[in-house]
C-alpha cells in the first residue's frame, strides 16, 4: 500500500526467481523492476524460457517470488498466507491461459459459474453473472454447449468469460492465442482489446506473438530474466 | 449443495471405471446386509431374552432330560417367581426341508412366562380349552398358508407314539405375533399334557426350564440356588440368564460376531483399496484442473474437500444402493427356509452400513486429498 501511486495497479520491485532443479539453481528473473497502471493493457514478449509465465504467476499469486516485492491491488503477496492468497485471487484475478484449460465435464456456463461458486452469490445471481460473461464474449447461445463441441477460439472465449465473470482487478492472459489459427487468435485480441478500452480492464498479456502485442498499449520484451525494448504506443 | 454439479461431473469422467468401483462397494453392501441378518436371525434373540429370565437345563447338554418334578423344588427356591418347561420335539411338517421348532408347553404357565407374545383373547381361550390345540407364529402360518382350524400333521424322529406311530396331529388354534417385530414368529407350541400322555417313552422328562425371578440383578444369584438345589443329584442343572443360554446357541455354530466381523473387515478392507485406487487415479489424472481451480481462488482446504466429498459420494452411492438392494433381499424372508427364523436387516445395522460407507469415502479419498492440496500451481498448471 505503500509504494503504491495512486494509479499504479501492479509493483514489482527488486523481484529475482530461482528454481532448483537438483543441485542446479536456476536463475529465472533477477532484480527486475515493473510498474502497471491500472486499465494498461501490457504485453510481455520475449522468447521461450525468457520468464514472462514466471513473472505472470509471481504477479497474479500463483507463485512466490525468491526475492523481491510483488504488490498488486495495494496488497504485498509475499506477506500473505496461502489461503489468503487463494481468496486474493478470487477477488482480484482473472486467468486466460494458452489451452483454455476448461473443465471438460462442464458445459460453458457451468465453466464460467467456477469462480463464482467460491462467493456467496445465489444460484439466480451466478446465473445472471455467467450470462452477462458470456454475452461479453458472444457466446451465450453456447452456454450449454460442453468444450468438445465448441472451436479452439470458442473455447477461448469461454476462458476469458471465466476469467472476468467475478469482474477481477486485473485480468492475467497466458499466450491467449497460442494455440489458434490467425483468425480466431485475432477475434480473441478484439475481445481483449474490447475489455480494455471499454470495459476499463487491466491487462497484462503474455504473447511471443508480435501480431499479438501490437494490440497492446505498451509491450515490454523479457530476456534472461530483464525486462528491456519498453515500447508505449 | 453448488458443488454438487462439479463433483458429479468429475465422477461421470471415466464411466466404465466409476461404474466398476460402484458395483464393488454395491456388491460388499450387499454381502454387509446378508451378513448383518444373518447375525441378527443367530445372536438377535440375546438382544430380545427377557432380563428376568433364567434357563435351566441339564448340566450336561440340552438334550439331557430333565424331571418334571423339579419344577416344584425349583418354584421353592427364593428369588424365583414363575417356573414352567418346554421340550424339544424336533418335527417336520411333510417333508425334511420343513423344519421349525416346535414344543409341547403348559400353555397357562407359557403365556405368563412370555408376554411378548401376543395372542388375541379368544385365541388364547381355545387353545387351553383344546387338548389337541397348537398355536403357531405368524410366519410359519404364512409359510404353509395354515388357518385356525387346519389339522395339522407333524412327523417327529424322537417321539414315537403309544402306537408307535412317530406323526402327530394339531388343531391350529391360535397364531400368535411378537411384540417387537424382531421376535421369532416360526415356532408352534401345544399342550404339554397331551403330548406326555401320548408319547410312548420319556414320561414325566421335560427338555428345560424357564424361570422367572423377582429381580433381574439378583438373577445369577438365584441360578446359583437352582444348581445347588440339584447338586449331586442324577440330572444336575445348569441355569444361566435366558441371553446366555440363547448366545450358547449360536456359540454352538462359533463366535458369529467375531466371524461376520473378520469377513466383513476383508471385504471392506479390499473395497477401501479399490476406492482408494480409483480416487488416487482420478485426483492424478486431473493435475492441471486442480492447478486451475487453485489458479482462479480455490483453497487448499477447498481442494480437499472436493476430492473428500467426491470420494464420500462414490462410497456413499455405491453403499446406499448395495443397502437398499439388501434390504428388498432381505426382506423376502429366510432363504434357508427355516434355519434362520428372525432373518431380517436391523435399522441399526442399516445406519451402520451408511457410517461405514462414508467412513470408506473419507478414508479412500484422505490421500488423494492431500495430493491434491500439495500440489503448487504454477507446477501443475504445466501438466494440463
Amino acid at each position: 500500500m505503500n509504494n503504491q501511486s495512486n494509479n499504479t495497479l501492479v509493483i514489482v520491485e527488486g523481484v529475482a526467481k530461482v528454481f532448483h532443479r537438483g543441485a542446479e539453481d536456476i536463475q529465472v528473473l533477477a532484480d527486475l523492476h515493473l510498474k502497471v497502471p491500472a486499465g494498461e493493457f501490457l504485453a510481455l514478449m520475449g522468447p521461450s524460457g525468457s520468464g514472462k509465465t514466471t513473472l505472470l504467476n509471481l504477479i497474479g499469486g500463483l507463485d512466490r517470488p525468491s526475492e523481491g516485492v510483488v504488490e498488486v491491488a495495494g496488497e504485498r503477496l509475499d506477506q500473505l498466507s496461502d489461503r489468503r492468497l487463494a481468496a486474493w485471487r478470487a477477488r482480484h484475478i482473472g486467468f486466460v491461459f494458452q489451452l483454455y484449460n476448461l473443465m471438460p465435464m462442464l458445459t460453458a456456463e457451468r465453466n464460467v459459474e467456477l469462480p463464482l461458486l467460491l462467493t456467496h452469490l445465489s444460484k439466480a445471481e451466478r446465473k445472471k453473472h455467467v450470462d452477462a460473461a458470456l454475452a461479453v464474449v458472444g457466446l451465450l447461445p453456447r452456454a450449454r454447449h460442453y468444450p468438445r463441441t465448441l472451436s479452439g477460439g470458442e473455447q477461448q472465449r469461454v476462458g476469458i468469460a471465466r476469467g472476468i465473470v467475478t469482474d477481477p482487478t486485473l485480468l492475467l492472459c497466458d499466450e491467449p492465442t497460442g494455440d489458434l489459427d490467425r483468425k480466431a487468435g485475432d477475434g480473441i485480441l478484439d475481445l481483449l482489446q474490447a475489455l480494455n478500452r471499454e470495459h476499463g480492464k487491466t491487462i497484462i498479456m503474455v504473447t511471443h506473438d508480435p501480431h499479438a502485442s501490437a494490440r497492446a498499449s505498451r509491450t515490454l520484451h523479457l530476456d534472461k530474466g530483464q525486462l528491456s525494448d519498453e515500447a508505449v504506443k | 449443495m453448488k458443488f454438487f454439479q462439479l463433483i458429479w461431473s468429475n465422477l461421470k469422467r471415466k464411466k466404465l471405471r466409476t461404474s466398476l468401483t460402484l458395483l464393488s462397494i454395491v456388491v460388499a453392501f450387499i454381502l454387509f446386509g446378508f451378513l448383518s441378518a444373518v447375525k441378527q436371525a443367530l445372536v438377535g434373540g440375546v438382544e430380545l431374552a427377557g432380563a428376568d429370565r433364567l434357563v435351566v437345563r441339564h448340566k450336561v447338554s440340552i438334550i439331557q432330560l430333565l424331571p418334571e418334578s423339579y419344577k416344584a423344588r425349583i418354584e421353592r427356591i427364593p428369588g424365583v417367581v414363575l417356573a414352567t418347561h418346554q421340550t424339544w420335539f424336533g418335527g417336520v411338517y411333510r417333508d425334511q426341508k420343513n423344519f421349525f421348532m416346535q414344543n409341547p408347553v403348559v400353555p397357562e404357565e407359557f403365556l405368563k412366562m412370555h408376554p411378548e407374545l401376543v395372542l388375541p383373547p379368544d385365541q388364547t381361550k381355545a387353545w387351553l380349552q383344546t387338548r389337541t390345540g397348537a398355536i403357531v407364529g405368524r410366519k410359519t402360518a404364512e409359510r404353509f398358508h395354515w388357518k385356525i382350524g387346519d389339522k395339522v400333521p407333524l412327523r417327529t424322529p424322537i417321539w414315537q407314539k403309544e402306537d408307535g406311530s412317530q406323526t402327530w396331529e394339531f388343531d391350529i388354534v391360535g397364531i400368535y405375533d411378537g411384540k417387537d417385530k424382531r421376535m421369532d414368529t416360526t415356532a408352534l407350541f401345544f399342550h404339554y399334557d397331551y403330548f406326555d400322555e401320548a408319547r410312548r417313552g420319556g414320561k414325566g422328562q421335560v427338555g428345560w426350564y424357564s424361570i422367572r425371578v423377582k429381580d433381574p440383578g439378583q438373577a445369577p444369584e438365584v441360578a446359583r440356588r437352582v444348581d445347588e438345589e440339584f447338586e449331586n443329584s442324577a440330572a444336575e442343572t445348569k441355569a444361566e440368564p435366558e441371553g446366555a443360554f440363547i448366545q450358547g446357541w449360536a456359540n454352538a455354530i462359533g463366535n458369529i460376531v467375531l466371524i461376520v466381523a473378520a469377513i466383513l473387515g476383508a471385504v471392506f478392507f479390499t473395497i477401501l483399496l479399490v476406492a482408494g485406487n480409483t480416487m488416487a487415479q482420478s485426483v492424478r489424472e486431473r493435475t492441471g484442473e486442480w492447478g486451475v481451480l487453485k489458479a482462479i481462488g480455490y483453497s487448499n482446504g477447498q481442494v480437499v474437500w472436493l476430492v473428500l466429498a467426491e470420494s464420500c459420494l462414490l462410497t456413499v452411492l455405491g453403499g446406499g444402493l448395495g443397502l437398499a438392494v439388501a434390504w428388498l433381499m432381505i426382506a423376502r424372508g429366510d432363504p434357508t427356509g427355516g434355519l434362520l427364523p428372525t432373518f431380517l436387516f436391523p435399522r441399526r445395522d442399516v445406519l451402520v452400513g451408511l457410517a461405514i460407507s462414508l467412513a470408506l469415502g473419507l478414508v479412500a479419498g484422505i490421500f488423494p486429498a492431500l495430493q491434491a492440496m500439495r500440489l503448487r500451481v504454477a507446477e501443475a498448471l504445466r501438466r494440463m
